[in-house]
């Protein structure tokens, strides 16, 4: 039993990249361990590392040399081989071909009759030949969302350059080799703390202590909790104050750091002045530093670095003071953006808007704002209808104003602030918090996890910038198909569902489409087809199952039906959740799986069904039966469903279990006599109308 | 080898014909020249301490890269007098693409105490042409650098010299940063520079066309001859001419897609047209 180590050494890897590269490396070594039968216990201890400049996997228990291997050969046929109960020359060409004397050739019986075969040792290979030979492949197979060439005659890509190997089973060296670079027991240290000088590990189970002493923490998970606890500790040194939590800095910082520090610096409280959203995308986005905030929440005028080395005291001040250099700098720029900004109000910059493109065929952002603005006045006289109160005056003036921002240098140097900026810049100009409200959350929700805007206006404007959108790129061809996406459409889809689904708006995927195609001139003029309702009907049901976590076959049971809105679906899919496993339910949905087939096939003999069922004509105890039922329970249910109480609607369905079951264990619907074949088709087929309008229970699928 | 600065306007070192053409020679090379960088759309009236119309470059281009190339670039830092000992240095992935030059590398920003301080490419392609070898391109901010030794918050405020009497960086060159301010984003005259592009790449064109027409067989003397550099330095004038037509305001975002591919189509000409020249000559 002997301890892998592979360490690979590299220049800088993308920090955004090395935790997938991390866990492909231990999955593809144990894969190859496992297949190559030297995994002394299938649950083998696997422990991974990696720093910006190493990825490297250690496997506690190799076996040296691979088991032996016994394997059967199967050779020609037994008559064959052996004429006369003597070895023929096919015999002695098998064992020959096999290795082995003729003498122990045996008779083996098999479905097709009896054939000669050779049974052979296939003797172990040594553990450090085979990793030799076949961990170079593993290196080179790793999936890296960007790749270069680097050797003259580009013989490989890699993610980064490649400077070193490292390959130990216990104290030998697995001299493997990859991009002309032979595997030692060498490593090496953080670039500046350490110096250029070699690193010797004496095995690997020391790998971890020998880097920490180069200053190297391999262990990424030791390095995140290092950082967290520095940054507490630099916090405690600032009175009533705690760093902001943000879980992707954390990792990002980790995987940027070979042995890192944290360091506090100040920025002068004046910087406070401007929004703190300016501020924090500074300091998070561009510089990757910490917020501070005090108890309330509010920021505070300092930040916290993480570096990736550590400084004496001398150092330190240096340090501080160039970190704070280089943010009073960006902060500088921010003020000078928001003052030289000011000085144009955004309602004199809708003129601006006409010199920028929104898309070629739809024009500049002036005609963009025209459309949102008829899209908007549909929506608000929809939702208003429905007795919801929307700040008609308000929601115009930021309908009008949304899109101003993106002629301010403010959101030219930081375009991640597109829409929040515009609502600042209205705040600042006192254009009301309606209005600034709205501007500032249009593009919300962010992403599938984030919040949507929290006022109507705000979702309003957001519905119609993305609708007048799809609408528009829809009707000039632009729709998305396959991966292809360029306008990114689909997110713009998903906006508008999570808007639908989270607020209270009562509005319904076919009005959507109807207002669309109604009052955008582009659209009015475009066939649709339901193309639109086609599209946001996938949005929701990406929604569904991705946001809502619905079961696939719930959510197409749901979609099946026809729509009311998007609320309505959700209660129609949690209530479905809710009693999909009861027995009754699933013996209903097989049933109705069941009668959907028989009217297929009915369909196709052109065996047709009526609109009503005769009474008389049912001649069984069962069908009878069924149809007393089926008067009873529909009412009740279209009772519940009017009302959305789809769950004790849907239990109230369940309930016609024992008579559907009776239904199709005693009576044959496709009786020889005519009127009583059409009359029990008429009977399923009210059935299946009358019960699926929650849901198109056929869809199914029992757990 | 220490080159000049080339003489026409370029957006970055990278365009000099000393980067844009060596690197497509596979034969090894190694050179620096400081370049004068303009980029009209970052000009700022001389208002924002950070920010020029006009800036130098340090332009190193190793090929192919020594092993150690990143160490060279540390031993650059203490060699103008940063001890690394005393700050913090990190690589943060950035990668550079010029769709008009059809070039792009693998790389990062060298971050010193959250500055970022230089431009570490390796060159993959150019002029549409996969590279081989490949070159190591490291640019260094001039001003930024100066600003980070000499500790002050505005690159105006750094001294050029002492002598005879202490002279800002702001004496020598603010006047021109407010000028041309004024006039890449106020004076310019659209048609003009339209006209001025088209110009530049007819003509252009029309020496491409020409290139392309030339025989395969043509002997290494008179494809020498041909002036494919000249080519090159009108693709840089349309290069240049773009960039002030976009700080004027008078490119869409949809035409800009348009223009940097014909843009490209010359710079991918040009690097044909030389490689095949150096195909010759190699």
């Amino acid at each position: 039993m002997a301890e892998l180590l592979l360490e690979i050494g590299l220049e800088e890897i993308p920090a955004r990249m090395i935790a997938a590269a991390e866990a492909e490396l231990a999955r593809r070594v144990a894969a190859l361990l496992a297949r190559q039968r030297l995994l002394a216990q299938p649950s083998a201890g696997i422990l991974t590392y990696s720093t910006p400049r190493r990825l490297a996997v250690r496997v506690e228990a190799v076996l040296e040399r691979q088991l032996d291997l016994q394997e059967q050969l199967t050779g020609p046929s037994w008559k064959a081989a052996f004429p006369d109960g003597q070895p023929g020359p096919a015999a002695h060409a098998f064992a020959k071909k096999a290795g082995v004397p003729v003498t122990v050739l045996e008779k083996i019986v098999t479905a097709k009759g009896e054939y000669a075969a050779a049974t052979i040792q296939r003797p172990g290979q040594s553990a450090e030949l085979v990793l030799r030979d076949a961990l170079p492949q593993e290196i080179g197979a790793l999936s890296w969302p960007k790749n270069m060439y680097w050797r003259p005659g580009k013989p490989e890509r890699f993610v980064r350059p490649l400077r070193w190997l490292l390959c130990l089973l216990d104290q030998t060296v697995v001299p493997l080799e990859f991009a002309g670079i032979r595997a030692g027991s060498i490593s090496y240290g953080h670039r500046v703390l350490h110096g250029d000088s070699p690193v010797p590990i004496p095995s690997p189970a020391a790998y971890p202590a020998t880097l920490e002493a180069a200053f190297v923490v391999a262990d990424v998970a030791v390095r995140r909790q290092r950082i967290r606890k520095d940054l507490d500790a630099a916090t405690r040194m600032l009175p009533g104050a705690r760093w902001r939590e943000d879980h992707d800095l954390v990792e990002q910082v980790t995987h940027l750091t070979e042995w890192p520090t944290v360091l506090s610096g100040n920025f002068q409280p004046e910087f406070l002045a401007l929004p703190q959203e300016v501020l924090v995308t500074v300091m998070r986005d561009h510089q990757k530093y910490f917020a501070i905030e005090d108890q309330q929440g509010a920021l505070a005028s300092h930040f916290l670095a993480v570096l990736n080395t550590a400084v004496d005291a001398q150092g330190t001040a240096i340090v501080r003071h160039g970190n704070e250099r280089v943010l009073r700098a960006r902060f500088n720029d921010a003020r000078f953006f928001w003052n030289y900004d000011q000085k144009i109000p955004l309602n004199d910059r809708l003129e601006k808007l006409k010199t920028v493109t929104f898309q070629r065929e739809l024009g500049s952002y002036f005609s963009k704002t025209e459309s949102n603005q008829l899209m908007a006045g549909e929506l608000a006289a929809a939702v208003a209808a429905h007795g919801i109160v929307v700040d008609h005056a308000a929601l115009e003036q930021a309908v009008l104003l949304a899109k101003t921002d993106l002629t301010t240098e403010l959101v030219k140097e930081f375009t991640e602030l597109q829409g929040i900026v515009g609502g600042l810049y209205a705040r600042a100009q006192g254009l009301g918090e309606k209005v600034a409200q709205a501007i500032y959350s249009q593009y919300m929700p962010a992403g599938t996890d984030g919040p949507i805007p929290a006022t109507v206006e705000g979702q309003i404007l957001g519905l119609a910038d993305r609708m007048a959108t799809i609408a528009e790129m829809f009707a000039i061809g632009l729709a998305p198909s396959g991966s292809k996406d360029p306008f990114a459409l689909r997110r713009a889809g998903n906006g508008v569902i999570k808007i639908l689904a989270e607020s209270n708006l009562p509005l319904t995927i076919a009005e959507i489409e109807a207002m669309a195609t109604h009052c955008l001139p582009r659209a009015r003029s475009w066939k649709s087809a339901g193309a639109l309702q086609v599209f946001l009907k996938e949005r929701l049901d990406f929604y569904l199952r991705e946001t809502r976590g619905y079961a696939y076959d719930v959510v197409n049971a749901v979609l099946s039906t026809g729509l009311t809105t998007v609320s309505d679906a959700m209660a129609r899919a949690q209530a479905l959740s809710q009693v999909r496993g009861s027995d009754d339910l699933v013996a209903v949905s097989t049933a109705f799986k069941r009668i959907k087939n028989i009217l297929r096939q009915a369909a196709e003999k052109q065996d047709l069904y009526g609109d009503s069922v005769v009474s008389e004509d049912l001649s069984e105890a069962a069908e009878q039966h069924l149809y007393a039922e089926t008067l009873k329970v529909a009412p009740q249910v279209e009772a519940l469903r009017a009302r959305q109480q789809y769950q004790p609607a849907l239990e109230c369905i369940a309930t016609l279990r024992p008579a559907i079951d009776g239904f199709f264990d005693q009576v044959m619907v496709m009786a020889p006599e005519a009127h009583l074949r059409r009359n029990r088709l008429t009977l399923i087929a009210s059935v299946l109308n009358d019960f699926s309008r929650i849901a198109d229970f056929s869809e199914i699928i029992p757990g | 080898m220490l080159q000049q600065p080339y003489d026409v306007e370029v957006g970055a070192g990278t365009m000099s014909p000393e980067t844009f053409l060596r690197v497509l020679d596979p034969r090894p090379f190694s050179v620096a020249y400081a370049q004068p960088s303009r980029r009209p759309a970052d000009g700022r009236y001389g208002e924002n301490p950070n920010r020029l119309f006009k800036h130098t470059q340090f332009q190193v281009v190793l090929k192919p890269p020594p092993g150690n190339v990143q160490e060279i670039y540390l031993e650059s830092l203490a060699a103008i007098g940063v001890d690394l000992r005393q700050h913090d240095l990190k690589f943060e992935e950035d990668n550079w693409e010029s769709p008009t030059l059809g070039a792009w590398g693998i790389g990062w920003q060298v971050m010193l105490d959250g500055q970022e301080i230089t431009q570490f490419t390796y060159f993959q392609q150019c002029g549409g042409l996969d590279l081989d070898p490949i070159s190591a391109e490291i640019t260094y901010g001039l001003e930024r650098i100066a600003a980070f030794l000499q500790d002050v918050d505005s690159v105006y405020d750094v001294l050029w010299t002492r002598t005879p009497r202490p002279v800002t960086y702001g004496e020598v060159r603010h006047l021109e940063e407010v000028q041309f301010s004024v006039y890449n984003f106020e004076d310019a005259d659209v048609e003009k520079l339209w006209e001025h592009l088209r110009l530049y790449e007819s003509e252009c064109q029309q020496l491409l066309t020409r290139l392309n027409q030339l025989p395969q067989d043509l002997d290494l003397d008179t494809l020498r001859r041909f002036p494919v550099l000249a080519a090159y330095d009108l693709c840089l004038k349309c290069s240049h001419l773009f960039n002030l037509l976009d700080a004027r305001g008078a490119i869409s975002v949809t035409e800009r897609v348009g223009i940097i591919n014909r843009i490209r189509v010359l710079a991918v000409g040009v690097s044909k047209g030389y490689s095949r020249m150096i195909a010759k000559t190699t």
